[in-house]
């Protein structure tokens, strides 16, 4: 890998991965974005606006927290979390949202879309587009609405509609699959708002500059509270934004490792997971080229995972080049270990992480003992377990 | 020539529009589909568009979602799309067959495996919804030096610049979707796709066949007037759908209505 990293490419291109493979009416609306995010990108009154809102209405600057009760007890690195969990809304994609829907007003946009497979980002969204007075469609798996309804509720509270896709597996995908039939239908009032750094680009590359708000606030109060740069970044990868988000601004720093955390479910050797940059291959799905959990047909394959966030077949294009050339390591954490995850942070700090986040806390678990007392993690804790709650009160027979 | 294109020229000289019915392979069971082929060649079908089932159709409504589905119980697949093609190949040489589909199928099959597969199976055209010329330049180079027509779509917010994009990456024909939407949708506008076809005729010289929203006999017979071929999918699948514990009675209703969209057409 070069010293300068500078991707993706003009036409959104990480290596063999990302591109645009959409069908032809989409090209108009991605061009029109794709023109609209370049010229907004340098536009100082949008950053300006971006920055206020991110201060104000969000509530950053995140704190990174030093979990020092944890790290003594693992006996290894001083453990860090990145707070995403205590923004407004709950966890990172307001981050996203929040920037995405100040793009879409400015685009004269008056309905929004959104996917959403926890919910998280389908009421990040609803959230902006109730406070700019946009229409708010989400369309979300069936499996998804019944295991998350609490957000769903909030969706609902905040005036948006919320449809439960019945196709396929009724799962994120599906949602996905659902979000794009509506845009071609909508281009010229919707926008979408895709809530990670999947999709054609320029979404991977925008998404990621939106969550990359989280690397920089991290190095810049790792270095205040330490002296010196972290020795390891860990963050749970659905879609992978809040790990791209966090490890984008290290990438240069080589002497930072990073691990990505994907869902094992079951277990990778089950093939009942959700981790195809472990498990999967190359191939294209909405919109971009990258690791995909597909069969030898090219069909895909159905995802398991406790996390409802996690339950995705593919993976942002960049992680699919961060993996190749060796920058990121990719690793698993099935559902079993990532309860584990939960119930440690929730015992030993008093914070209970989202069950995706919960992947990043079990990774941790198995990596800060292998690591000296004076060497430094960051984890991204990308968002609080109260939408959880009832996932968890029924594993444990409990009727709430 | 290719197949497409001597179609193409045949029928412009006796003033005649292609009529293009598109099923999806497989679809309620893989012996299904060779039959229909063959009848509907009987009905006057000029073209047949064999849609390869994908787990996730993401540019077709839910009529042709299903179908998919239904194929996909019964493991249909590219590979096997392709030996359907075949099969029907061993007893009509002459008419054009177009494999429609998603790309994740052919990366899966690798382009290289997959252009010569098309070739043994006698395919004439590939229509890839989701790989359009920027990112398709190395399957479609493969195709061509195979005598395979790569066909794109055009959409109606299609610029002009994509249209001669379009000319020049293309053979066979060009897809026009009639309207922003999906497969089986129900707003087709007749003065819309009148106005637009102008525009892309004037950017090309190839033919054009439009789809999306064509449902009927009246509907067909608008279209044909406007373009040189009709696309017809979701409202002949649906016939499968109606019908799903008789067969022969789906495999009729799809005749007929090829019949009388043929005859208004041709009046
Ligand atoms: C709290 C939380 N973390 C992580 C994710 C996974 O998404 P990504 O990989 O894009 O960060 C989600 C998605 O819903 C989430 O809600």
């Amino acid at each position: 890998m070069t010293e300068k990293y500078n991707m993706p490419d003009e036409r959104g291109h990480f290596g063999p991965y990302g591109g645009v493979f959409v069908a032809e009416t989409l090209m108009p609306p991605i061009k029109e974005l794709n023109a609209a995010y370049q010229h907004y990108l340098s536009d100082p009154e949008f950053i300006r606006e971006l920055d206020a809102d991110l201060k104000y209405y969000v509530g950053r600057p995140s704190p990174l927290y030093h979990a020092e009760r944890w790290s003594r007890e693992l006996g290894g690195a001083q453990i860090y979390l990145k707070r995403e969990d205590l923004n407004h809304t709950g966890s990172h994609k307001i981050n996203n949202t929040v920037g995405q829907a100040l793009l879409a007003k400015r685009m004269g946009k008056t309905r929004i879309i959104a996917e959403t497979g926890a919910g998280q980002h389908g009421v990040a969204t609803a959230t902006i587009a109730a406070r700019l007075g946009l229409e708010c469609v989400v369309y979300m798996g069936a499996v998804d609405v019944a295991r998350q309804s609490l957000n769903v509720y909030r969706m609902k509270l905040l005036g948006a509609t919320v449809v439960a896709v019945e196709s396929g597996s009724k799962t994120l995908k599906d949602a996905l699959n659902e979000a794009l039939r509506d845009w071609v239908t909508n281009v010229d009032n919707t926008f979408y708002i895709i809530g990670t750094v999947a999709g054609p680009h320029p979404y991977p590359a925008m998404v990621r500059d939106f969550q990359s708000i989280i690397g920089r606030e991290a190095k810049e109060q790792c270095i205040e509270a330490t002296g010196r740069l972290p020795d390891a970044l860990v963050a749970c990868v659905g879609g992978g934004s809040n790990a791209i988000g966090l490890f984008y601004p290290f990438i240069e720093d080589k002497s930072v490792k990073m691990y990505g955390v994907e869902a094992a479910g079951d277990g990778v050797s089950t093939g009942r997971h959700s981790a195809p940059l472990c498990a999967g291959r190359p191939g294209v799905l909405h919109g971009n080229r990258t690791y995909l959990m597909c069969d030898d047909d090219g069909e895909i394959i159905e995802t398991h995972s406790i996390s409802a966030g996690l339950d995705y077949p593919g993976v942002g294009p960049e992680h699919a080049w961060l993996k190749d050339t060796g920058r990121a390591n990719y690793v698993n954490i099935t559902d079993t270990e990532a309860l584990e995850g939960f119930y440690a942070l929730t015992r030993m700090e008093g914070i209970i992480p989202a069950l995706e986040s919960s992947h990043a806390m079990a990774y941790t678990m198995k990596l800060a003992p292998t690591m000296n007392k004076d060497e430094t993690i960051i984890i991204n804790l990308s968002g609080r377990g109260d939408k959880d709650m009832q996932t968890m009160a029924k594993l444990e027979g409990i009727e709430l | 020539m290719s197949r497409l294109a001597a179609k193409f020229e045949a029928l412009a000289k006796t003033g005649s529009k292609a009529l293009i019915p598109f099923i999806t392979a497989g679809d309620p069971r893989p012996d299904f589909t060779v039959p229909l082929m063959h009848a509907m060649v009987k009905a006057g079908v000029d073209i047949i568009e064999l849609g390869v089932p994908f787990s996730d159709p993401m540019a077709d409504g839910p009529v042709i979602q299903r179908a998919s589905e239904r194929a996909l119980t019964h493991k249909m697949s590219l590979k096997r799309t392709l030996e359907i093609a075949a099969e029907f190949r061993k007893t009509d040489q002459e008419t054009p067959l177009v494999v429609m589909g998603y790309l994740n199928p052919i990366e899966a099959m690798g382009y290289e495996d997959f252009a010569n597969a098309a070739q043994r199976a006698d395919i004439d055209g590939v229509l890839t919804v989701d790989l359009p010329p920027e990112e398709g330049i190395e399957c479609s180079t493969l195709l061509k030096a195979r005598g395979i027509d790569p066909i794109f779509l055009l959409a109606p917010n299609s610029s002009e610049e994509r249209v001669k994009k379009m000319d020049a990456a293309g053979s066979g024909y060009i897809y026009y979707v009639s309207l922003k939407g999906v497969t089986g949708a129900g707003h087709l506008n007749a003065v819309d796709v009148e106005n637009k076809l102008q525009q892309i005729r004037a950017n090309t010289k190839l033919p054009i066949a439009i789809g999306f929203g064509v449902k009927d006999a009246a509907s067909a017979k608008t279209i044909a007037n406007i373009g040189d071929g009709v696309v017809i999918g979701s409202a002949l699948i649906s016939k499968i759908e109606d019908n799903i514990d008789n067969l022969d009675q789906a495999s009729n209703e799809i005749i007929e209505l090829l019949i009388s969209i043929r005859q208004a057409m041709d009046n």
